[in-house]
């Protein structure tokens, strides 16, 4: 079985986040991880490749920078990684970001596609139901769960009140939520190997895309701040301040 | 007037609370149709009627995964018809069908908005970086415009219209896009729902393990309030996902909120940051969820619930 994972670098979350004065696009250092998101599906990728000696090939947009992110993946396990990093494709919106993957991902061949469910950084949550409407197959989504067998898949599919069973035969996208399984640390044999394995870089031409910006962010304000409370520390009796408060607003 | 068509979705035979917001911002921008989604009723049609639809195309899937067929169908509709602008909530079937009607269509999505106006173009605003910056964002084009709007942005108001007459929408087969749904778990609760209640406690991390949700049990209890959770302690098991509040859990504005052993990260405070009052107990007074409450208390959960717990327990005698 053929798997791709769409996997994404992003700016470390543990810093704050920047954008650009004028384009307000977000500012991407050289320096990228992965996105946690993506780790959970990489994770599940391999689990299922392995179980039936398929391939997984890792498919990202965005600047390469150094390559942490995808080194990250592929030190985890994955086979290849083809990245497409394009200036002309700095601001996409998710349609182009993901016009740009399902190119790729055609261009590798695939039975299984896997994403997360949104991304860290711009969490527009839509990019993996547009590949999957753009490659003509099914988009199984939010799993919280996922099986393969028999040229089908089916997943938990997370809902407002708990989940459903959804199953739909191959090829087929799914979107995995955090938490599916329990992503690999890679190991020092895992990290060496990586170094070696093959890194395609693609620009959006390769893939006969035009890219187009229709989105645009006009401007960014600081969001008016909420008024600072009051902060007791626990004296063994900062309860009754609660229940004083509770009081207050009609609650009890 | 512009045209403007809204997404609802139903649950539990009627329409979902998000749609009904939706519907009610829809009718300041334009004349509104809904796209429903569920089984149908006379009474649900009547709902979208009172919040503002005037017009509603019916979808019913069944057992079929609604995405494929539905956003087929929907495109069909959008090409014939070139609605100005096409409301979604950022919900689960929404994004799906949003997603790839965008993608067949060619039209950009603006996601996570918390506000959308037609001037002219369409605008959006978006709270981002957990709600610390407001961003205004514009598509420039003239066609249909797809915009996904978070849960709780607007109020739910109804304006008693009469039932609108409800076209059926006969879905496509969409040959190797579709899926099919064949089966349905639903997690048990107790107390009242999440995203209505008007008291939420909720817990995080610094509970320090499973059983210490059961302090955050018991105050809720004492509270009539709903239990809510982080994604930390969601992933780790603790609580069922249906439990967690933020950026990819449920959003929440009860009259109270109170936060326990939550640090208040971004994800984490976009779904709870415009409940009216705001208490949290942390014990480290550098925690970020300082920063939202109306009331911080530097202290240690396992002391400061139990306490709390017989204080609300004894006044209620419970
Ligand atoms: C604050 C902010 C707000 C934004 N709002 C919007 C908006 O409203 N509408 C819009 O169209 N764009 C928006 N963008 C731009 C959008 O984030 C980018 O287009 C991005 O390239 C793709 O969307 P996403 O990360 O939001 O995808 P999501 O749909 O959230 O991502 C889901 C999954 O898709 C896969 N994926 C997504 N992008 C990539 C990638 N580049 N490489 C590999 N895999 C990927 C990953 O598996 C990811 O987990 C916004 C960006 C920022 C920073
Ligand atoms: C794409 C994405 C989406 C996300 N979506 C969500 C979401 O929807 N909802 C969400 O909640 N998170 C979400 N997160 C995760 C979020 O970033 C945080 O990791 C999470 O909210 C932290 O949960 P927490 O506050 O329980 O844990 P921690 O951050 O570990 O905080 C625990 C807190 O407890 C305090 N504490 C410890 N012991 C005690 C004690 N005895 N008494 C009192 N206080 C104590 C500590 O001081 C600390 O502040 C998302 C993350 C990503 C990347």
């Amino acid at each position: 079985m053929q798997v791709v994972v769409c996997a994404k670098q992003i700016p470390d979350p543990a810093n704050p986040y920047e954008l650009e004065p004028d384009t307000h696009w977000l500012v991407r250092p050289a320096e990228q991880i992965l996105d946690d998101t993506d780790r959970y599906g990489v994770e599940m990728g391999l689990q299922l490749a392995q179980a039936d000696e398929g391939t997984v090939t890792l498919v990202s947009m965005g600047p390469a920078g150094n390559m942490q992110g995808i080194r990250q993946a592929l030190a985890m396990g994955a086979d290849k990684a083809v990245i497409v990093d394009d200036p002309a494709l700095r601001g996409s919106d998710a349609l182009t970001t993901a016009r740009v993957l399902a190119k790729a991902i055609e261009r590798e061949g695939f039975d299984l596609v896997i994403a997360g469910t949104e991304s860290t950084d711009g969490y527009s949550g839509v990019v993996p139901q547009m590949v999957a409407e753009l490659l003509g197959v099914p988009a199984l989504t939010y799993a919280t769960a996922v099986t393969v067998g028999d040229g089908s898949v089916t997943i938990h599919r997370q809902t407002a009140a708990g989940y459903d069973i959804v199953e739909a035969a191959l090829p087929a996208v799914v979107s995995v939520t955090a938490g599916v399984v329990e992503p690999r640390y890679p190991t020092f044999k895992g990290i060496m190997e990586a170094k070696k394995k093959p890194v395609d870089t693609l620009t959006a031409a390769d893939l006969g895309i035009e890219p187009s910006l229709v989105q645009k962010v006009v401007s960014v304000e600081p969001a008016p701040e909420r008024q600072a409370g009051e902060i007791v520390e626990d004296d063994g009796d900062a309860h009754l301040k609660i229940v004083e408060l509770l009081e207050k607003v009609k609650v009890i | 007037m512009a045209d403007v068509w809204v997404f609802c979705q139903e649950a539990d035979g009627a329409p979902t609370s998000l749609g009904l917001e939706l519907l009610t911002k829809a009718r300041e921008l334009g004349t509104v149709t809904a796209l429903y989604l569920g089984a149908g009723s006379d009474g649900a049609f009547a709902t979208l009627g009172e919040y503002g639809a005037t017009a509603v195309y019916h979808f019913d899937p069944g057992d079929e995964l609604a995405s494929g067929p539905v956003a087929a169908a929907l495109a069909d509709l959008v090409q014939s018809h070139r609605p100005r602008l096409l409301l979604f909530g950022q919900a689960y079937d929404d994004r799906d069908v949003a997603g790839r009607l965008a993608a067949r269509l060619g039209l950009s999505v603006l996601s996570n908005a918390v506000d959308v106006a037609i001037d002219g173009a369409v605008t959006t605003r978006h709270e981002i970086f957990g709600g610390s910056q407001i961003a205004t964002a514009t598509v420039e084009d003239d066609g249909p415009v797809v915009v996904l709007v978070r849960p709780k942005s607007f109020p739910a108001e109804p304006v008693g219209g009469g039932t609108p007459t409800a076209t059926p929408v006969d879905l496509p087969d969409v040959g190797a896009a579709a899926a099919r749904v064949t089966g349905s778990h639903v997690e048990e609760r107790e107390g009242p729902q999440l995203e209505d209640a008007a008291v939420v406690v909720a817990g995080g991390r610094g509970l320090g393990s499973p059983d210490g949700f059961e302090l955050v049990e018991r105050v809720a209890k004492a509270l009539g309030a709903a239990t809510g959770a982080t994604r930390a302690i969601v992933d780790a098991g603790w609580v069922p996902y249906a439990k967690q509040v933020g950026q990819t859990g449920k959003t929440v504005k009860p009259d109270v909120y109170i936060a326990c052993g939550i640090s208040g990260a971004m994800q984490h405070l976009v779904g709870m940051k415009d409940s009216k009052t705001i208490i949290a107990i942390n014990k480290d007074p550098e925690a970020p969820i300082f920063s939202v409450a109306d009331l911080g208390i530097v202290g240690d959960v396992h002391k400061v619930l139990p306490k709390l717990a017989e204080a609300l327990e004894a006044r209620t005698g419970s």
